[in-house]
């Protein structure tokens, strides 16, 4: 401490040591939140349910999703990530996991929505095993925080189902 | 500073930092504002710069007694009597030596020597 440059040196250090703490406090003070959210999606329209060039089936869905996602924020949110995914079983695969929407919350205003909308990507099977299919409609959520760790959790929504034959 | 204002300076950075650290914490936490707790920790470092870093005059309490200047001046340096050695411009003047003098170069003329000085 026995000079200028000494006790600059030693209080930045320190500064920011307490700074790191700071920060993984804010972190852990998220675990004390207990978030309730909910969801529903409507399908109000199969547009197409065809089987493309290379034999894989296309599904075109028109959808409504409504939510109330505000108890995932805290203090220590950035933003909230969300995107809906279709899941189903197929001969080939265990499970099949096929995101159709997603979006960015970026403030607790914003987590309480509703949205009519198409699928922003394309649902697209490997191989044709759509018809008549039975899949769920899960919405999943990242809690993107300031400083410190990032929780993911889902909703799954069963019981839709696809048509028969295509369109 | 003295020894007694560097302890000082250095615990009272500890303990503004700590204590300002908890305060933002706390306040972040209840406003539910993540900005305010940056805002009140930055302040606090600021404030905590400007008390502990520089030289302020409480710091210096209990100065140390360095030696008085009449002692020193009781032993003084040896003065040097002896040709500078730097090679800089030579001049040439004569001069008449003895031989308890300290070594010069000589010329040997008569009893007339020649003493490079400079």
């Amino acid at each position: 401490m026995h000079s200028f440059g000494y006790r600059a040196n030693a209080l930045l250090t320190f500064a920011v040591t307490i700074l790191a703490f700071m920060c993984a406090i804010a972190s852990l003070s998220d675990n004390l939140n207990s978030p309730s959210p909910s969801a529903e999606i409507q399908i109000l329209n199969i547009n197409w349910f065809q089987k493309q060039t290379h034999g894989n089936d296309e599904v075109s869905l028109t959808m409504n999703i409504s939510a109330d996602l505000q108890s995932l924020f805290t203090w220590n949110t950035k933003q909230l990530f969300i995107f809906v995914a279709a899941e189903y079983e197929t001969p080939s695969n265990a499970l099949n996991q096929v995101s159709v929407w997603d979006a960015i919350i970026p403030s607790k205003e914003h987590a309480k929505f509703w949205i009519h909308t198409s699928n922003k990507y394309r649902f697209v099977d490997q191989g044709n095993n759509l018809r008549g299919k039975e899949f769920n409609l899960t919405l999943h959520w990242h809690v993107m925080p300031k400083t410190g760790k990032m929780f993911a959790d889902k909703l799954v929504m069963p019981g839709y189902r696809l048509p028969k034959e295509y369109r | 500073m003295d020894w007694q204002g560097q302890k000082l300076a250095e615990q009272l950075m500890q303990i503004m930092l700590l204590a300002f650290a908890v305060v933002a914490v706390a306040t972040g936490y209840v406003i539910g504002s993540f900005q305010m707790m940056i805002m009140i920790y930055a302040g606090g470092v600021v404030l905590t710069t400007l008390i502990t870093v520089p030289n302020w005059p409480f710091f210096n309490c209990n100065p140390l007694n360095w030696l008085d200047p009449t002692e020193a001046q009781k032993h003084p340096k040896p003065q040097q009597s002896v040709v500078s050695k730097k090679k800089s411009t030579k001049k040439v003047v004569p001069y008449r030596i003895t031989l308890s003098d300290s070594p010069l170069s000589l010329s040997s003329e008569d009893d007339i020597m020649f003493l490079e000085i400079g």
